[in-house]
């Protein structure tokens, strides 16, 4: 049984994107809010949520609809299809996690300009069926998440000494003298914390070769 | 007035640049700094659209969408805020395919240079956060304009000089894993460190 799902193509499909073909750390996809949200782990997982949903859904629209739209208007119905759902995925936020939205502020409006989302649905979902896309959507929006939460792990363990909004780090470190390394929630800490998670994943890939 | 405007600019331009603070516009920034001229272009590029769409913008959320802004037309009791990202980004993509069009008929020059731009701008994060930053922060029909200018400006500020660094950095030995992608993160995250020395200015107390 699991033999069977593991050579499936929709097994594949969903899997490439996480390993192979990672959104953010190969393509260079879809950074912007990657690096705005990871200052915590909880708003970080609201984003992951929020962008497969919308990746997800996007992919079966546009999928479904890749026989009807004309060739040279399609970004445009592309575009109007991914706003219509991160509208939605905004009201949901407002409605049932009303913090967590209010921490996430622009960046979930800032869904519609997230290139992987497009770049997904050019690419994958206007020569598929729905079907496949929808397993193309899962996987990168999984792909995305991971790197998202990695970042935010390291930025508010090594920023705010807690996890999950919890403290990890026991008072008798502090005590000690050690400090919070208030760098890491600010701009430069995500840029260098992504720089070297690159690296390394770039060496893990080559030791696969 | 005067004074605040100015200070406005100012924290826009080099306390909260809008790449290196807010991380808005990354793509784009990473994909096309390889090159100074194509470098200076997009920003060029950028600083116009943004000085457009920011005050378009502004007009149409000020007169239809915010809560209570359909007063003027008898239905003061109307919120469409909900729909600021679609309007928003809708403005924005025709907004950039009309000037697309002026240019090339009437100044061919420069859609020569900036042309090719125009087309990625339209889906560039910056653009579409610088608008949806004023809509959160409530500024004023000047306010609006000083700060999608001044937004432009900073963008066009950290991509050129993030580009200059690029030049010198392919004589760089670097360890195979880090050149390319992993080592422009890191040098723009130095880029970010020597423009928080920034903060703390402020012309009004």
């Amino acid at each position: 049984m699991l033999k069977k799902i593991k050579k499936s193509k929709e097994f594949k499909i969903l899997i490439e994107p996480i390993i192979h073909a990672n959104p953010i750390a190969k393509a260079v996809l879809g950074i912007c809010s990657a690096l705005a949200v990871t200052t915590q782990v909880i708003p970080s997982i609201v984003m992951v949520l929020a962008m497969t949903f919308v990746l997800t859904f996007s992919n079966i629209t546009v999928s479904i609809l890749r026989n009807v739209i004309p060739k040279n208007i399609r970004i445009i119905v592309e575009l109007v299809v991914i706003a219509s759902l991160v509208i939605v995925a905004d009201q949901v936020l407002k409605a049932f996690l009303y913090d967590v939205s209010k921490q996430l502020s622009v960046f979930v409006g800032l869904i519609i300009t997230n290139c992987i989302i497009m770049g997904r649905a050019e690419a994958f979902a206007l020569g598929n069926n729905p079907w496949y896309s929808m397993w193309d959507g899962i996987g990168n929006g999984l792909g995305y998440g991971y790197i998202l939460i990695v970042v935010a792990i390291f930025r508010e363990l090594l920023g705010a000494g807690s996890l999950l909004g919890i403290q990890v780090v026991p008072q008798f470190f502090y005590d000690a003298g050690y400090e919070n390394m208030g760098l890491m929630l600010l701009a430069p800490g995500v840029f260098i914390t992504i720089g070297l998670l690159i690296w390394l994943q770039n060496i893990l890939a080559k030791q696969e070769n | 007035m005067f004074e605040h405007l100015v200070s406005l600019a100012i924290e826009s331009i080099f306390i909260n640049n809008i790449l290196l603070a807010l991380f808005l516009g990354m793509c784009s920034f990473l994909g096309c700094a390889k090159n100074i001229k194509t470098a200076t272009g997009l920003g060029l590029a950028v600083i116009f659209v943004l000085t457009i769409t920011t005050p378009a913008n502004w007009a149409i959320n000020h007169f239809l969408l915010r809560d209570g802004a359909l007063a003027w037309a008898g239905y003061p009791e109307l919120d469409l805020s909900f729909l600021v990202f679609i309007t928003f980004i809708a403005v924005i993509a025709s907004q950039v395919q009309l000037v697309e069009m002026l240019m090339e008929k009437f100044s061919p020059g420069l859609y020569v240079s900036l042309g090719i731009f125009l087309p990625l701008i339209a889906v560039n994060c910056a653009i579409l956060g610088t608008s949806l930053f004023m809509e959160q922060r409530q500024y004023s029909f000047a306010e609006a304009c000083v700060f999608g200018f001044s937004s432009g400006i900073g963008w066009f500020l950290a991509i050129v000089a993030f580009s200059a660094v690029l030049q010198k950095l392919k004589y760089a030995h670097l360890p195979k894993g880090l050149s390319g992608f992993a080592i422009n993160m890191i040098t723009t995250g130095l880029i970010a460190m020597a423009f928080m020395a920034f903060a703390g200015i402020k012309l009004t107390s």
